[in-house]
């Protein structure tokens, strides 16, 4: 028993053994799980099971719109983190920048609603632009610094972003944004994204993410992807070897605030409703940790990443271990979870292959203590 | 933009200022020896200070003090600054070697990359601010009047209290006795020596495991005393004191030049003054908004700070 588990291991594990399968099968497989994907929403119909995954304190529809938001926001960062390497903590920023921006150009309560008060569908691609313009107005003085600086400098971004809608007149701070509009479209003269349901708009989210998937998978396999992993592993070494890393470190900023961006206008569609308080601090340390969680520099880690920190706080809500609430204690887990995942399982659930290895190679060159 | 507001009032808007400098200053020691020594930001370095805001509380408490008790004499002063300050520094101390022996050593025994001690650094902070968070129920905690602030010097129409006072020559003398710490002793020669090359300190016959839990544990002596200086500046400590407070250390030590301890200093007085002038001028809610851009001015322009990183150079 232990033999053969061992050998199923050292053959690669399950992606060793789907990388031997012939391409029908995987396309198989593939089509199964997405449409298992849409299907979801339905998950309490399944037996035994069913009841099991579905969240109790919340409505289920809605949590799944939550995940597939979460792991939009995890596939962004990754893209940062995971593939160029830099350290993003303001990544909530550009949520809140695509969520702002189609606030403005919809919401009724905008100072720009007597010239524009567009659908949401307009704001779209405008709101988009604006996350972009913004990763890169962060990114153009800011990468040039090490790492660490970074780090702390869109921390500042993130929280510079929450000031100015918390204090400014014109983005509202708690009084926010009401009546945004939903994403167009009726079926059979009701509207497709309606108020109650939540669904569409999971299944929306559910497009988003396999579009954005295609996105940066090729983008990865790209000579901007190639770029990435050379910055990762050594920049300096890189830029020596040609590879110009600023430009490319730019690249990486503006992708990831362009999905951050998706996210935020996402978000904004369905909930109809933000302000200033919608964009906490901690919610870009929450992201962070999903993508470490499930494997930076792997999409399939960051999407189960995703989906975690959303599901598991979700599926807690309601639940109580004698008498504290473990929603409560749902950041604090996380911390904790982030701590014991970085000291023992460092690439984390579903590890990149090449990421896996980078670590194992610097363990070899430890110095004397 | 109030600039009249800002000429008007540009006295007590300094002498505030400094007193705010000198918390942040010893706020912003941690981060800097820690810098200094491992090329680390210690993210949780907020939450060893936030926890030192509650340790004296809770002493406070034992003693049966609270926000709305009277102030006590001279002679209950001393006492309760002295366990106070005690409490503070224990906490904040067995606080910072305490992340550093659970996150961040084990990382370096695998010689990780930087990024992953930058994450682990912000899942302890998470952590420790989140359980204090949901201790607290989010709610802030009032501080006992232990020292009464009351005016003792006025120059012009400015007047400077018997706590700005006790705050700025505190952070001073601290400041002195760890510089020559570390300037001086035997012990700050090890920190040196790692701190300029870990491999060949090692090879020398420094225990680098055991400089390293001193530097954690400095840092975490001088948070502790600034959480007391907090405390009783601001009168009120909630779960997010540390962090927001940490930033403003942060930037101070790069304002000053990251590993460098004078510059801690200096960076920490100048940011406390120049925060209170960007509130005078733009309204408070600006104030942090105000050292973030500073931050990243001087990133741009001079990343090395005033006074250049110099914890590891050959002459400090």
């Amino acid at each position: 028993m232990s033999e053969t588990a061992s050998s199923f291991r050292e053959n690669g594990g399950v992606r060793g053994w789907l990388g031997r399968q012939p391409i029908w099968v995987r396309w198989l497989l593939i089509l199964a799980g997405t449409v298992a994907a849409f299907l979801l929403p339905y998950a309490e119909h399944v037996p035994l099971i069913g009841p099991q995954i579905v969240t109790e304190g919340v409505d289920w529809s809605s949590a799944l719109f939550e995940i597939s938001y979460y792991v939009l926001l995890a596939l962004g960062l990754n893209v940062v983190v995971g593939y160029a390497g830099l350290l993003d903590l303001g990544y909530v920023g550009f949520f809140a920048v695509g969520a702002y921006g189609t606030a403005l150009l919809t919401s009724p309560d905008s100072i720009l609603y007597e010239d524009t008060g567009w659908k949401w569908l307009m704001a779209v691609p405008v709101a988009l632009a604006l996350t972009m313009v913004a990763g890169v107005l962060l990114g153009w003085p800011t990468l040039r610094l090490r790492g660490d600086y970074l780090a702390i400098v869109t921390l500042g971004f993130a929280e510079i972003i929450r000031i100015v809608a918390t204090s400014t007149t014109t983005l509202r701070g708690d009084r926010g944004f009401a009546s945004i509009p939903h994403p167009p479209g009726s079926w059979g003269g009701e509207p497709i994204f309606g108020v109650t349901d939540a669904i569409p708009y999971f299944w929306l989210g559910l497009v988003i993410i396999i579009l954005v998937i295609l996105g940066v998978r090729n983008l990865d396999r790209s000579r901007v992807g190639r770029s990435w992993l050379a910055i990762r592993e050594d920049e300096e070494a890189a830029e020596v070897m040609g590879v110009r890393t600023f430009k490319y470190k730019l690249w990486a900023f503006a992708i990831g605030a362009f999905i951050g961006g998706l996210g935020g206008v996402l978000f904004a569609g369905e909930q109809s409703f933000i302000n200033s308080q919608t964009f906490v601090l901690q919610f870009s340390i929450l992201v962070l940790a999903g993508v470490v969680m499930g494997g930076s520099g792997n999409m399939a880690g960051a999407i189960l990443g995703g989906v975690l920190i959303s599901y598991i706080p979700n599926r807690l809500r309601g639940l109580s271990v004698g008498d504290t609430d473990l929603y409560e204690y749902r950041f604090a887990l996380f911390g904790l979870a982030i701590i014991v995942i970085m000291v023992l399982r460092p690439q984390g659930l579903i590890p990149s292959r090449r990421r896996a290895m980078e670590l194992k190679d610097r363990e070899k060159e430890v110095a004397p203590q | 933009m109030d600039f009249s507001g800002l000429i008007n009032d540009f006295g007590p808007l300094t002498v505030t200022g400094l007193a705010q400098g000198a918390i942040i200053a010893l706020f912003a020691l941690g981060y800097t020896l820690v810098y200094g020594v491992l090329r680390l930001i210690n993210f949780a370095h907020s939450e060893v200070f936030l926890l030192g805001t509650y340790a004296c509380l809770i002493v406070w408490g034992w003693f049966g003090l609270d926000q709305n008790s009277a102030p006590p004499s001279v002679g209950g002063m001393l006492l309760y600054m002295a366990v106070g300050l005690l409490a503070a520094i224990l906490v904040s101390g067995l606080a910072a070697l305490t992340v550093e022996v659970i996150a961040y050593r084990p990382l370096r025994r695998r010689n990780a990359p930087p990024l992953a001690f930058l994450i682990t650094a912000i899942g302890a902070s998470l952590f420790i601010s989140e359980l204090v968070g949901v201790a607290t129920h989010r709610n802030q905690k009032g501080v006992p009047p232990i020292i009464l602030a009351k005016p003792v010097v006025t120059i012009g129409d400015t007047t400077i209290t018997n706590l700005q006072i006790l705050i700025i020559v505190l952070a001073l003398v601290m400041m002195f006795a760890l510089d020559r710490f570390i300037n001086g002793s035997r012990l700050g020669r090890g920190i040196r020596a790692v701190a300029q090359n870990p491999d060949s300190a090692a090879l020398m016959g420094v225990n680098k495991s055991r400089v390293i839990a001193l530097v954690f544990l400095l840092g975490g002596l001088m948070a502790g005393i600034a959480a007391v200086m907090y405390d009783l500046k601001i009168g009120v400590t909630r779960y997010d004191a540390g962090f927001l407070l940490g930033i403003d250390a942060f930037t101070a030590a790069v304002l000053g030049g990251i590993g460098n301890l004078r510059g801690a200093l200096l960076g920490g007085l100048l940011l406390g003054v120049l925060q209170n002038y960007a509130a005078g001028l733009f309204g408070s809610q600006w104030l942090h908004a105000a050292s973030f851009v500073l931050l990243v001015v001087i990133l741009l322009f001079r990343p090395t700070g005033l006074l250049g990183e110099s914890l590891g150079r050959a002459r400090a």
